[in-house]
């Protein structure tokens, strides 16, 4: 049993209080207060999370844009210097590497925002299908990454970092970012987020965290900022229906079947996996990726088997009482046939069969 | 370790539930503070059948948070008499009050000397406190 790693912020957050728990590896608070406040503090006001825990991996030179077309599942030839993307790394069987976020910073380099979990596979995996001109970087060690979300966020973040030519944090559009100056320390701020809020996230060396981390505590303390942990990430992503990997996605899983289409450049191909896909499309999805709400009490969580008729379907994948609406969601995979709205299932939890209905996701809008 | 109450006059399992005389051959149960910390947002709670009999150390229901779920397990064996019906609506009850509005099951016990055998509030505080360290 090796020893957890810790983010820069390790300490801070036993001082505030954090129920720290292992998460990919790394010791992180999986709440401070409650999972249901900080759940509502984001959606009402905002919230601050570390998440130092994930993986950054820079690609550089000559050909870094074309290795990274041909690694990822999105377009990266047409993404523009100051623009993020989100997309999958395939395998050659059409399943999912990891799924990532690819920030463009210049015409000859990026960097990959990934899962900690994959950091070491992922290093590896692109380190092996990447041309001789391109370099790769593992940036994770020395990069602290702070998410910041919630409507009130933008205001929070204006009174904590100068300016650019281009505006404060608060001119950036959804899915850019920039550098900005936080004392004499470069920051980079991307509009983006894993809660379905508006919101940040602010990549800084590791050494500036804990002096960021306390500045922007006592900036949004008027605003009802609290300090928000990964129990609260994962209850926010779910009602927006954003896939978590390991749990809707893994190495076997298609981003077809997963609902990701509008993130794979199907018609232009040319990247790992692009013929597995698009032979299993083919075929016919064997299966879909589905959003429930329970009909009845109870929380379905995941792994539980999904049923209609007393015929297994599928297992669920994520699943938790939605804080925002006051009942039991969930994510997971069934044949296409039963992925229709409205359709009713039945949920397995502990030998009892919940009635539950397959609804639109994401859950909230 | 974060501050938990333990009052003094309740009996407590090594399971963290508490139990308390609650009149003629009537104890109520439910979760201790250190419990419903630990677990954090309850969100259900699934109790038996009034009628039902409860073995000392058996699963008799769940309580689930936001993040995870737990057996509940009989502190002493008896016959449940009641069960708190608000819990189905409102299972923060756990949270806000573990001691009060937040029990969970009423119980006559089989033998009434068995809840003598169970922990004092002191026992049970130096308990958790050793499974903390």
């Amino acid at each position: 049993m090796s020893e957890l790693q810790r983010t820069p912020l390790y300490e801070k957050h036993l001082q505030l209080g954090g129920r720290m728990v292992d998460f990919a590896g790394f010791s992180m608070p999986v709440q401070f207060s409650s999972i249901k406040a900080e759940h509502r503090a984001v959606r009402e006001r905002a919230g601050l999370f570390d998440v130092s825990h994930m993986g950054q991996i820079r690609l550089e030179g000559p050909e870094a844009i074309e290795s990274a077309e041909r690694l990822l599942t999105c377009r990266i030839a047409s993404l523009k210097a100051g623009q993020v993307r989100y997309g999958l790394m395939c395998n050659a069987e059409g399943g999912c590497v990891d799924d990532v976020t690819v920030y463009r910073e210049a015409e000859d380099r990026l960097f990959l925002c990934v899962n900690a979990a994959n950091i070491v596979g992922d290093l590896h995996w692109i380190q092996t299908h990447t041309n001789s001109g391109a370099r790769v970087l593992d940036r994770s060690p020395e990069t602290g990454l702070l998410a910041l979300q919630g409507p009130e966020s933008g205001k929070i973040l204006d009174t904590l970092v100068s300016p650019t030519e281009a505006g404060p944090p608060t001119s950036l559009g959804r899915f850019r970012f920039a550098r900005y100056a936080f004392d004499a320390t470069e920051l980079l701020i991307s509009r983006t987020g894993y809660t379905g809020a508006d919101g940040f996230e602010i990549y800084l060396p590791a050494s500036a965290c804990l002096d960021f981390h306390h500045a922007a505590m006592v900036a949004g303390e008027p605003h009802g900022l609290v300090p928000a942990g990964l129990g609260a990430r994962d209850t926010l992503r779910l009602e927006a229906a954003l896939p978590l990997y390991g749990h809707e996605l893994d190495a076997s899983t298609s981003p077809l079947e997963a609902g990701l289409e509008r993130f794979v450049k199907r018609e232009e191909g040319h990247f790992i996996g692009a013929e597995a896909i698009e032979a299993r499309a083919r075929g016919g999805l064997s299966r879909r990726l589905i959003g429930f709400e329970l009909e009845e009490r109870g929380v379905a969580r995941a792994d539980h088997a999904i049923e209609s008729e007393g015929r297994e379907l599928g297992r669920v994948t994520s699943g938790a009482p939605s804080p925002s609406l006051g009942k039991s969601v969930g994510l997971g995979y069934v044949p296409p046939e039963f992925s229709a709205l409205g359709t009713p299932i039945q949920i397995v939890i502990r030998e009892r069969r919940v009635g539950a209905r397959v609804v639109e996701t994401p859950f909230i809008r | 370790m974060s501050d938990h109450q333990v009052p003094e006059n309740n009996r407590y399992s090594h399971d963290d539930e508490w139990i308390t005389s609650a009149g003629d051959d009537l104890y109520r149960v439910g979760i201790t503070d250190y419990a419903q910390q630990q677990l954090g947002d309850v969100v259900y709670v699934e109790l038996p059948e009034v009628g039902s009999q409860l073995t000392s150390g058996q699963a008799f229901g769940i309580v689930e948070s936001v993040k995870a779920v737990s057996d509940l397990i009989a502190p002493v064996s008896g016959e449940v008499v009641a069960i708190n019906g608000s819990l189905e609506d409102s299972p923060e009850l756990v949270n806000d009050d573990c001691y009060g509005e937040g029990w969970l099951i009423a119980l006559s016990p089989g033998e009434s000397n068995a809840i003598e055998d169970l922990m004092t509030a002191k026992d049970y505080a130096a308990f958790v406190e050793e499974r903390s360290d």
